[in-house]
Parts: C-alpha cells; structure tokens; sequence
C-alpha cells in the first residue's frame, strides 16, 4: 500500500523530482482548506449554483491531494482550468465588470491557487485573497451572521499564516495565538469604526442594488395583491415607540390611497403635495422612530396621522430629506427609498382629516365605472334609498356586510369581470382587499365619497427588545369614507368579518385549518421566541452597527464634547485615539518583556545601548561573536566588552547562573559607559 | 587538562598538513564525539594525509582501504578459510579490524561494499559466518570521496552519508601555506617522524569530558530553532532529522571542548553546523547538496534570543 502511493507519487511528481513531500503539511494545508471554505461559504448564498458546485469540487480535490500526500496537478491542467473558469464566468454574467463576476471570478481563482500550492509564497497570496473575499461577502449582505462568518474567516486565515510560519507549533497554541491577534486588533477596529470619516448612504452603493426587485405594496390593488404579500414573514418596517405604543386596533400605518377603480383594479391617483399637513393635528400624540426596510416606493408608511410639529420629522439614511405631506393624509419621502432609513416621526391618531376637502377630491370619490358590477350597484342604490343623510348610508351598509357573513381567508377564489359583484354574492370569501373594494364600491354606488387604503396594521411587539416588528405579512387594505363635518373616517371592513385581524392579527384571524409559513405559525413557541431573539439581534446590529452614519457620528463626537468636528480633525483625532493605543499595545509588551528572566532583560539593555551606537548584534549573532566584533570595532574598551559578553555567554549557556552572579553582571552592564 | 591534549595535538597536526587549522580542529571534533569523518575533495589535497596524521598523532592501529569497483565485502570485513591443520574454518580479520581506517575513495566501491562499511561504522561490530565480532576500540572512520560528478562512481545514498558525522573539504592550501609546502620536507618521511603526542587512554578520556560538555535548555532552544528552520525552508527536500540533532549537539561539544569551555555556545553550534548539516540536507528541485552560502543563510535566518 505504502510503496504503491510512493510510486504514484513519483509519477505525480514529474519534473519536480522524485519523492519530494508536498511542501505544504497535512496541519497547514488543513488551516488553509478550512480558512477558505468559510471565506467562501458565505458568498454561497448568492453565486450561480455553478460556481460554488466547482468550488466545492475544486476544495475537495484539494483535500484529496493533501490527505493522500500528492503533488499538486500540473501546471498545464491549472492553466486550462484557469481559462475555462474565465469563460464560464463570462458566460454567466456577459462581461468581467462589476462585483458579481469579480467575486465569482476571485472565488473560484481562490480554489485553484489552493491547488497551485509549492511554496509559502503561494499559501500567502491564497490568504491575502481570503482576506479580499471576506470583505467582498459585505457587498452582498451585512448582516451580522455573515460578520461572524467573515470574523471566523479572518480569524481562520490568521492562524494559517500562523501555522505556515511555524509548522511544528500546536494547534491550540496557534489558535490562541490567532485570536490573540484579532484580540489586539479590535481597539484599532473600534477606534476607525467610531471616528473614520463617515459618508452618507450605503459604502456598497452600486448600482445593481439600486434596482433590485424588492416586496411591498405596489401602487395598484387588485383582488390577490395583499394577500399574496400576506405569506411574505419580511419585515417591512421596525418601530420603536418613545412611550406605550397605541392599542392594537389603532396602528393603521398609511401606504398607498386608492381612489380610481377600473373595475377590477384599483389605482393611486397623483396626490397634491405640500411641506406641511393638509390637516391641524389634534388629540393624543404618539412619538416614535420607524426603520424602514427599502421598498423602492415614496411612501414613508407613518402612523395615522403624521404631523410636522415640534421634532415631529427627521431621517436619516438614503432617504433623508424634507418629508412631503399630501392631499390623501400620506407622508411621502423626496424620492423612493433604495435603503433602510430610520426616521423620527410623531403620530396624531385622532385628528380628523379632510374637513376642508374639495371638489374634485369628492368628485373622484364617487366614480365608478359604467357596466361593471351591476348587482352591487343596485344593491348600493337599495341600501340608499330612503336615507337621510350620509351617515345613516353608512350604517346600512355597515350593518349589510356584518350581517352577510363573509368569510375572510388567505386563499379566496379567483374572480373574474365582475369582482366585486362575485365575491358579494357568489364566492363570498375574500381577504382584506375584497372587503375594502366591495365596501368601496358600495358607498359610491350609493352616493357618499370613499376611498381604499392600504398600509400595514398592527405588528407585533418583540418581548426582547420592545420594538414592535410589522411584516410584510401584516400587509393590509381597510377604507375611508367621507362624512360632512367628520371629515375622512376610517371603516375597516374586514373587522366586520375577522374582529381578531384587528386586534390579534393575521395568524388569529384566519379559520381553523388553513395553512400558515412557519414563521407565522402561533403553536410553536420556542420557534417564536427564537425569532425574537434573532430579530432583536439583528435590529440592535442595524441600528448600532449599519445605522452609523455621519449624523450619529456627529452625535457621538459631539457628546465626547467635540462639537463640530470636520475632516482634518476627525483625521487627527483618529491619528491622536491610534497613537494612544499604539502605546497602550507597547507599554503592555514591555511589561510582558519584564516577566522575562532578569538575564535577558540585562543583555538587551546592553545590546540596546550598543545598537544606538551604532552597533547592533546581528540577531543570530552569538554572545561571544559580539563580543569579539564589538572588541575589534571599540578597542580602548575591548575588556571591559569581552568580559561582559563572556560572562553573559557563561551565565546564559554555562551551568545555571545564580542571583549573584546576574547581579554582578548587571551591575556591570549599569556601570559600562561608551567613551 | 584535556584540552591541553587537545592543543597539543592540532599543533603537531597543523606542522604536516600546512594552513588547515579549522579542518583539522573539526576532523578533530570529530574523533572526540566519536563520529566519523567524510572528507570531500578532489584528490591531491591531502586527504589521506591527514588521516595518516592522526594515525600516527594518536598511535592508532591505521589501515588503508582503497575502494575499487570491485572491491568486496569480504575484502574489508574479512573471509573465513579452512584451515587444513585444525579441519576446521578460521576466520581472517579484514582491514576493518583497525582502530583508525582510511576508506579512500569510498564512492568508487559498488553500493554492496560500501553498506558493509557503513554498517560496520554504525554497529561498531561486524557479522561473519555467524559470529559477531567486535571492532577495536576506538574506532574511526575516515573516508574520503571524490566528488560525485566524476565517471564510474558510486554515490553514497543520503541514508548511508547520515552515518558520517560531520563533512569537510580541504581545499586548495593558501598561497603562502602552499610555497611552505612546496619547499619543505617530504610529507611522508615527516610523517614517519611523528611520535603519539596523547595516548589512547587520554584520548577516551578526552571523549569522556566531551559527553560531559554542558548543554543549556536556552542552547537546545537554539538547536531546535535551526532544526525547525530546516523542516519548514521549502527549497529543502526535506529537514534535518533529531538524529542529525543530536550529532549536532555531540559536534558541538567537542568544538566546546577543543575551545576550552565546559559548555557549549551558539558560536559552537554555528561552527560545527556546516560540517554537520551540509551532507544532510538536499535541494528540493535536484536533489543536490546544499551549498555553502545556503548553510550561512540558514544559520543567519534563524535569530538568538
């Protein structure tokens, strides 16, 4: 067996010669294997299957070759390899351009040079492109599993060189070692963390993230839309309350208003836009900050109802900017939100809206289109007749629709021309958008001005953290009527239905049986909790790490007592903060130097003063050597220096040196003065 | 004083083989740690010279071998003959039965031949017919070698070179060392002039105190440093191995010894390491010896703390 694998080898050797081990030891070789698989395992989750299928590969046979004591393939092989791989990946992306083929491209270079492996100049250039790929998986993603991933990377990375400079040392001593290193690393972390130089928006702002597709209310409504976003467990946004969040029931967060109905679909008309409210906040306030994930959207999804008073808006992120107020009580940011932005808001939930509201509004309140959903019209003009005034109207109806025993579900039938009218009266199962469309239309029919809104409502505390977490799934579509001297009042049909969506939310409301994500699922607890745990984490990291942008910088510094720090002085206070550590990091090694034995701190004093004289002992150089160079190069103190240098070589090397004699010889070198 | 013996003896040594003070104070160092010398040279240089030298310096039974292609083993070890006297088989000793033996030209003898030696070098004792024989005592192997390049040799294989302690080439003598030469007295008749300077029992009492030379932990530190550099120099085939440690240390001893010191220093290790080590350790690419200036870049690689 063993001669057999040594014949191999030879063969395997080819112009290298015979029986040349590898030069890369089974531990060393295992450092580097391991340090790249989890470089690259992060990127997995984005590259094309197959590039991380011939990574896997290529990792493997690399493992194979180490484990069986082979020579890397030839040169010729990696090359056409090489090639292949550069083809491939400008197949797959069309050019090399950008960071998705770079990172393909550096991921699978990574695999071949660990194959391309002879000398310890290779296994450098593999770490150093290690330590590129760790940072390139940021591009991607942040969050903070994939910095533990890139930290164990590093870390991994770390003690491979550690274990390439030194092949005999033990595992565990080089793992210590490595984590020591990051160890001393940190502070100089922290410190470029706090104070670099921050720049608004996301460091990767490149331009393939900008129109990535991303979930969340579109601006139009058709039966299906909401509930297909209701099985989404993405959070949407995170809101962290300043005191008691209001009640369940009030948490109606302010998306699109639909107010043009095709008869099928319902569509956001081009509000008025304006930099303060259309309306006099009034009521109890509610001040909150709200992180909005990016949903390429304009809307800001603010609590009912926001207002523009004392401290009542501010963000920060991509999206920061004067927010704009319209016509349909919507907060609207500048542009559309590329990125999570945090926002400072307050919230008016019982002003009254739309007081003065105008013509046209009303007019386009009240259209419908011709021929389409004749039953619900006629029911609407029965419901009308008779009725004093709009409010009695709405009463009727109200009263019609809780009494009609709908039935609110994730999956209604589909519908078709006539929606409304098919699901009033044939299919009768629906989920928000049904009820907030067939409600909609009814009031017009009968004659009084609505409209459909969507948003979000409710959302979920997290006991971790405290922060109420809305998710896509919490998606949903309610309507507002418009009543004389009342302004625009808000009717949530499918609380006629489904209370507990209201109250409770999505999971409660939904009937016996019917299926749930996972995620979503109020059975499994500690699934649950887990979640909450996570997504605290996950926030904390977002807010604290992520959300660190030039205005917190500036708040920090500023309650450092640096009041208004610009770039010079961010930089000297950064080179002031890395000197200090600097110095910390000596002092603490000079004290390590002290624990050594008084021997050697004695002679390298004397080697110090010697080297400031411009002679310094070679580090190979042995004791007596320098002593015989030092003898030739000052010869008016020749003794003096010979007697020194014996005696420390005697001390050191003879047998045992007592306290005595080092003191002697301390004294000595104390004594000892360059003439 | 030993060291006196010492002194005494590379003086003698040094008034026959002219300007060779370092080589003959490691072929020396040699004999104390009980090793055994391999002298590389083109020939002319006094290669079998200086094996005379000790010979006579220390008053050892001396044999010559020359190795030739077909040489035999039973021609060095020895060969059992019936004798028609007693009717029964005697056994002759070969010329291995000395106590210092000069295999010249060992690389011109055919790899059987050669391992017969070699064996006989590591066991100290020899095999024939069934019984083992002891050899003499001491017992010192000079062997010289032509260098490899040249036809219708043998090469020692890397296993086999373990077995010599150190490795030194004389040569050419320097300038002035050569016209002294060139205008002395024949070697050989001064040669015969010289008397044993120590006996035999000072010289194991040399080798004695060479075993009790002392070797500090911050020394075996070094030591293992150097042997760590080797093992992980990837240019090198393959490291030095503890074995070739040990004589390491054993070489530096006696150069502590013959220095006067009852322990060893650095400068010692890095003395003797050359000697010790060059013979050892083969490039990775063609398998070659190291070179000299490799050796010193290896030794200055590797720092005294």
């Amino acid at each position: 067996m063993r001669a057999e694998r040594m014949r191999h080898d030879t063969h395997a050797g080819g112009a290298i010669g015979s029986l040349t081990p590898p030069s890369l030891t089974l531990q060393q070789g295992l450092w580097l294997l391991a340090a790249a698989g989890v470089t690259l395992a992060p990127h997995a989750s984005y590259l094309p299957w197959w590039i991380i299928a011939a990574c896997a590969s290529l990792l493997g046979w690399r493992a194979w070759l180490l484990w069986q004591r082979r020579l890397p393939p030839h040169r010729v092989l990696l090359l056409l390899l090489t090639l292949a791989c550069g083809v491939a990946v400008r197949q797959e992306y069309g050019h090399f351009f950008g960071k998705d083929p770079g990172v393909a491209l550096l991921a699978l270079l990574l695999c071949l040079k660990l194959l391309e492996i002879r000398r310890s100049r290779d296994v450098r250039a593999a770490v150093l492109l290690c330590f590129f790929l760790q940072m390139a998986v940021f591009f991607e993603d942040q969050s903070p599993l994939i910095a533990l991933a890139a930290l164990s990377g590093t870390w991994l990375a770390v003690v491979t060189l550690l274990a390439l400079a030194d092949a005999n040392a033990a595992h565990r001593a080089q793992m210590r070692t490595g984590a020591l290193l990051l160890a001393q690393g940190l502070p100089f972390m922290l410190m470029l963390f706090l104070l670099f130089p921050r720049v608004q928006g996301p460091l990767w702002g490149l331009p393939a993230d900008a129109t990535s597709a991303r979930s969340g209310l579109s601006d139009t409504m058709s039966p299906g839309s909401i509930s297909d976003l209701s099985v989404s467990p993405d959070i949407a946004f995170r809101v962290e309350f300043s005191g008691s969040p209001p009640e369940p029931s009030a948490r109606y967060w302010r998306g699109p208003v639909f107010t043009r109905f095709d008869g099928r679909t319902w569509r956001a008309e081009r509000p008025i836009e304006a930099s303060t409210p259309f309306y006099t906040p009034s009521g109890r306030r509610f001040d909150y900050r709200i992180t909005l994930e990016p949903h390429d959207q304009r809307w800001l999804l603010a609590l009912d109802f926001p207002g523009a008073g004392a401290g009542a808006v501010r963000g920060d992120g991509a999206g920061a900017g004067p927010i704009r107020f319209t016509n349909f009580a919507q907060a609207l940011l500048p542009r559309p939100l590329q990125s999570r932005s945090r926002f400072e808001l307050s919230a008016w939930p019982g002003t009254a809206t739309g007081l003065q509201e105008t013509a046209a509004t009303l007019t386009a309140a009240l259209a419908l289109p011709d021929g389409f959903n004749p039953r619900s019209r006629e029911l609407a003009r029965q419901l009308a007749a008779g009725a004093g005034s709009d409010a009695v109207i709405l009463d009727r109806v109200v009263s019609y629709l809780s009494e009609s025993r709908l039935t609110y579900t994730l999956k209604p039938p589909l519908l078709g021309r006539d929606a409304v009218d098919e699901f009033l009266f044939e299919t009768r199962r629906g989920f928000c958008e049904h009820f907030a469309s067939a409600f909609t239309v009814l009031l017009r029919g009968a004659g009084v001005p609505a409209r459909v809104v969507a948003g979000y409502q409710g959302g979920e505390v997290n006991p971790i953290d405290g922060n109420l977490v809305v998710r896509q799934s919490d998606a949903h579509a309610w309507a507002e009527v418009w009543l004389g001297g009342r302004g625009w009042v808000r009717v949530d049909p499918t609380a006629l239905a489904a209370p507990q969506r209201i109250e409770a939310g999505l999971a409660a409301a939904l009937p016996e049986g019917e299926a749930l994500p996972l995620m979503m699922r109020q059975d499994l607890g500690w699934l649950r909790n887990l979640r909450h745990r996570w997504e605290a984490l996950a926030n904390a990291w977002d807010q604290r790490v992520l959300g660190y942008n030039p205005e917190r910088q500036r708040e920090f510094l500023a309650s450092l007592g640096f009041g208004k720090v610009d770039w010079p002085q961010l930089v000297a206070l950064m080179s002031g903060v890395g000197l200090i550590l600097i110095g910390g990091l000596m002092a603490w090694a000079s004290w390590q130097r002290r624990l050594q034995d008084p021997l050697e701190r004695s002679w390298l004093v004397f080697c110090k003063r010697l080297a400031r004289a411009g002679h310094p002992r070679a580090p190979w150089e042995g004791p007596q050597d320098y002593g015989r160079r030092l003898a030739l190069a000052l010869p008016r103190q020749a003794d003096e220096l010979l007697r020194i240098t014996a005696s420390y070589a005697r001390l050191r090397y003879g047998a045992g040196a007592n306290r005595a004699d080092i003191r002697a010889l301390n004294r000595q070198i104390r004594n000892f003065e360059l003439q | 004083m030993p060291d006196r013996h010492a002194d005494r003896l590379l003086e003698a040594a040094s008034r026959v083989i002219l300007g060779k003070e370092h080589e003959l104070r490691l072929a020396l160092a040699c004999l104390i740690a009980r090793g055994h010398l391999l002298v590389e040279d083109v020939p002319g240089v006094g290669k079998t010279t200086l094996a005379h030298v000790f010979a006579r310096l220390l008053g050892l039974q001396f044999q010559r071998v020359q190795f030739t292609s077909d040489l035999l083993p039973a021609d060095i070890v020895g060969v059992s003959i019936f004798d028609r006297e007693t009717g029964s088989f005697r056994f002759h000793p070969g010329p291995l039965f000395a106590q210092l033996i000069l295999a010249d030209e060992i690389n011109r003898a055919t790899p059987k031949t050669q391992s017969a030696l070699l064996e006989a070098m590591e066991e100290r004792q020899i095999t024939a017919d069934g019984r083992t024989l002891a050899l003499p005592s001491p017992f010192f192997v000079i062997a010289t070698q032509n260098p490899a390049n040249q036809i219708g040799t043998f090469p020692l294989p890397e296993s086999q070179l373990d077995r010599f302690l150190m490795r030194i080439h004389l040569g050419y003598p320097a300038r002035a060392a050569e016209r002294a030469l060139l205008m002395g007295e024949d070697r050989r008749r001064l040669l015969e002039r010289q008397q044993p300077v120590i006996s035999i029992d000072e010289l194991r009492a040399l080798q004695r105190a060479g075993q009790d030379v002392i070797v500090a932990d911050a020394l075996i530190d070094y030591v293992q440093a150097l042997l760590a550099a080797t093992r992980t120099d990837v240019s090198l085939a393959a490291g030095l191995s503890p074995r070739a440690g040990l004589a390491l240390i054993a070489a530096a001893r006696a150069w502590a010894l013959i220095d006067g010191r009852d322990h060893v220093l650095p400068e010692d290790v890095q003395a003797v390491f050359p000697h010790v080590a060059g013979h050892r350790l083969h490039l990775a690419g063609d398998g070659r010896n190291v070179s000299p200036a490799a050796l010193l870049r290896l030794l200055q690689s590797v720092a005294l703390h």
